[in-house]
């Protein structure tokens, strides 16, 4: 079974995010970056997959990004993925969801998969729509927000988490798969596991070199356009008390003020 | 006047409060069509809602096929409808699966989208907030039609009473947009309660409540409110309250117009799912906790003795 990770490299969101002016897109140069941390447990679910088929499946993770993404790359290869794509390309930055979603489509229709795994959202765009858009591109079942994965032969069922509880869902491979961070642990890199990563395949490939076309992706081209933003006023400071034993009334005194009681 | 598209969002043929406010929203832009998409006979319990809240047509499509799927059969009808009826707009509720069928109907279009908006003006604007709450975006679509998902509790729904024509769409579904198919829907216990996206107030309690029997007096203060029970992340993660419940990045986003935070200490990734509620209290018995920064009434206290008495209060007044 050959399955590809998508990954993607994200601020820390511990730090502070901003737009830049310039463009307003995403300042990916200034701020500690990091594994967008559900995809950490989606490679760690097509790990888990590979161990439990015990058949010699083979895991490529698959990125797009600036050349310092190369990080977040060699973090899923010290997991234990066996290879790694590369996309990067100037002529990429400023790509929205969708554009992105044509690009990594492209390249996976030039890679031999049956299941594509990838986390439900990432904290930098939070849109949650990566699994559908792939799944419409490619023309492959969606089975999205899993909190639980089962592969039997060419059937794949999931838990997907719902509103009051979950869905089963069942697909036949190829398919798309998101997941949820309920779905398990995932596993610290070992030193053997980071000195093995540095010699394991990583292929980089230009937009020419996927076959991506030029006027579909980057910021000029995008499908929707950030006209303005600014940074939200902070909340005025209300009003802090200390509970005095009349502190549930205090509360209710202040629902009351607010017509909520 | 140009047609707007509303996707119904519903529970077993009953609308949700977002779907009404969506079409609230809609007649800023133009003449309110619902979409209603659902198992057989579901569309009955809607007609008159829809009709109430502004939709002067409501198209029904109602088969096993839709129901039956996932996301692909809604998104394959929707598009055909864009195609046929040329929208100024199709406006989404921003749930999990309104969010997903809107994304493939941008692909199957050739149009943008706009996700997750907290407002919309009448010229297609999109107002998001990003980074958790901390930025906050105007955007438009440039590409085809002007896709959006709204964030319920982003605008109050407003009774606008109008004919509401039905027209039955003829449902084809295709072979392709079968692959993915609902085998069986688990609800899992807490039922009763508004459902947390779409709840106007909404009742949280994190590492502070130290275990799940803590949870007991969180859903009585809930309960006294009306309201849905949420949790953080570290209380979700100890197997506190089900996971279905987290706020927060990686869990859901809510915008009530009252969010209670209860021994909660508010880290940027709970942030993320909660800033834009209208009106925030807190209570936490670390006074220097970062919860505070946002609350419109923070107390500091134990929450064990708080929260009774609070839900005590609360009834009481409410006689």
């Amino acid at each position: 079974m050959n399955i590809v990770v998508l990954v993607k490299q994200v601020p820390d969101t511990w730090a502070e995010r901003k737009l830049q002016d310039d463009d307003k897109t995403l300042d990916r140069a200034s701020v500690d970056v990091v594994m967008n941390e559900i995809d950490e447990y989606a490679v760690e679910e097509a790990l888990r997959i590979k161990e439990s088929a015990g058949d010699g499946s083979e895991i490529t993770v698959l990125t797009m990004g600036p050349d310092r993404a190369v990080e977040t790359i060699r973090k899923a290869l010290a997991m234990g993925a066996d290879k790694a794509v590369h996309l990067s390309d100037e002529a990429l930055h400023g790509s929205c969801a969708l554009q992105t979603s044509y690009a990594l489509a492209t390249v996976l229709g030039t890679l031999d998969y049956d299941l594509v795994i990838c986390g439900s959202e990432s904290t930098d765009a939070r849109l949650s729509i990566m699994a559908p858009l792939l799944a419409e591109r490619l023309g492959v079942p969606q089975l999205s927000g899993a909190r639980k994965v089962t592969v039997s032969d060419k059937t794949v069922r999931i838990e997907r988490q719902t509103e009051s509880g979950y869905d089963v869902i069942e697909a036949a491979t190829p398919t798309v798969i998101s997941v949820v961070e309920k779905i398990n642990e995932p596993r610290y890199p070992s030193f053997k596991g980071i000195m093995a990563a540095k010699k394991k395949p990583l292929t980089t490939l230009t937009i020419a070199d996927a076959g991506i076309a030029p006027d579909q992706v980057g910021l000029a081209a995008a499908t929707s356009s950030v006209e303005s933003f600014s940074t939200r006023p902070p909340r005025q400071a209300g009003q802090i008390v200390k509970d005095e034993g009349d502190g549930g009334s205090r509360v209710a005194d202040f629902l009351a003020s607010q017509k909520f009681l | 006047m140009a047609e707007v598209l509303v996707i119904v969002d519903h529970l077993d043929g009953t609308p949700k409060k977002v779907t009404y406010e969506l079409l609230t929203k809609a007649r800023e832009l133009g003449e309110p069509s619902a979409v209603f998409l659902g198992a057989p006979g579901q569309s009955a319990a809607a007609l008159d809602g829809l009709g109430r809240y502004g939709a002067q047509k409501v198209y029904v499509g109602e088969s096993e096929d839709i129901a039956g799927f996932l996301t692909a059969p809604k998104a394959e009808i929707i598009a055909a409808l864009v195609k046929d009826k040329a929208p100024v707009a199709v406006l989404f509720a921003s749930s999990a699966e309104g969010k997903e069928v809107a994304a493939r109907v941008a692909v199957k279009t050739g149009s943008g989208l706009l996700a997750d908006a907290v407002d919309l003006d009448a010229d297609g604007t999109a107002t998001q907030s990003i980074f958790g709450g901390a930025v906050e975006v105007k955007s438009t679509v440039t590409t085809g039609t002007n896709l959006v998902t709204i964030r319920p509790n982003s605008t109050p729904p407003v009774e606008q009473a109008s004919e509401a024509v039905v027209e039955q769409l003829t449902v084809e579904v295709t072979e392709a947009a079968k692959g993915a198919r609902i085998v069986e829907s688990v609800v899992e216990g807490k039922g009763g309660r508004p459902d947390l996206g779409d709840a106007a107030i909404v009742v949280s309690g994190g590492r502070g409540v130290g275990a799940a029997e803590g949870f007991g007096i969180i859903e009585a203060l809930a309960d006294s409110l009306g309201a849905a029970v949420g949790a953080s992340r570290a209380a979700t993660d100890a197997g506190w309250y089900p996971h279905q419940h987290q706020v927060g990045q990686t869990g859901r986003t809510v915008s009530p117009q009252l969010y209670i935070a209860a021994g909660i200490s508010g880290a940027i990734q709970h942030r993320a799912g909660m800033q834009t509620s209208k009106t925030i209290v807190a209570i936490n018995k670390d006074a220097e906790a970062p919860i505070f920064e946002l609350a419109d009434f923070g107390l500091v206290g134990d929450l064990f003795t708080v929260v009774p008495a609070l839900t005590e209060q609360i009834v009481k007044r409410k006689g």
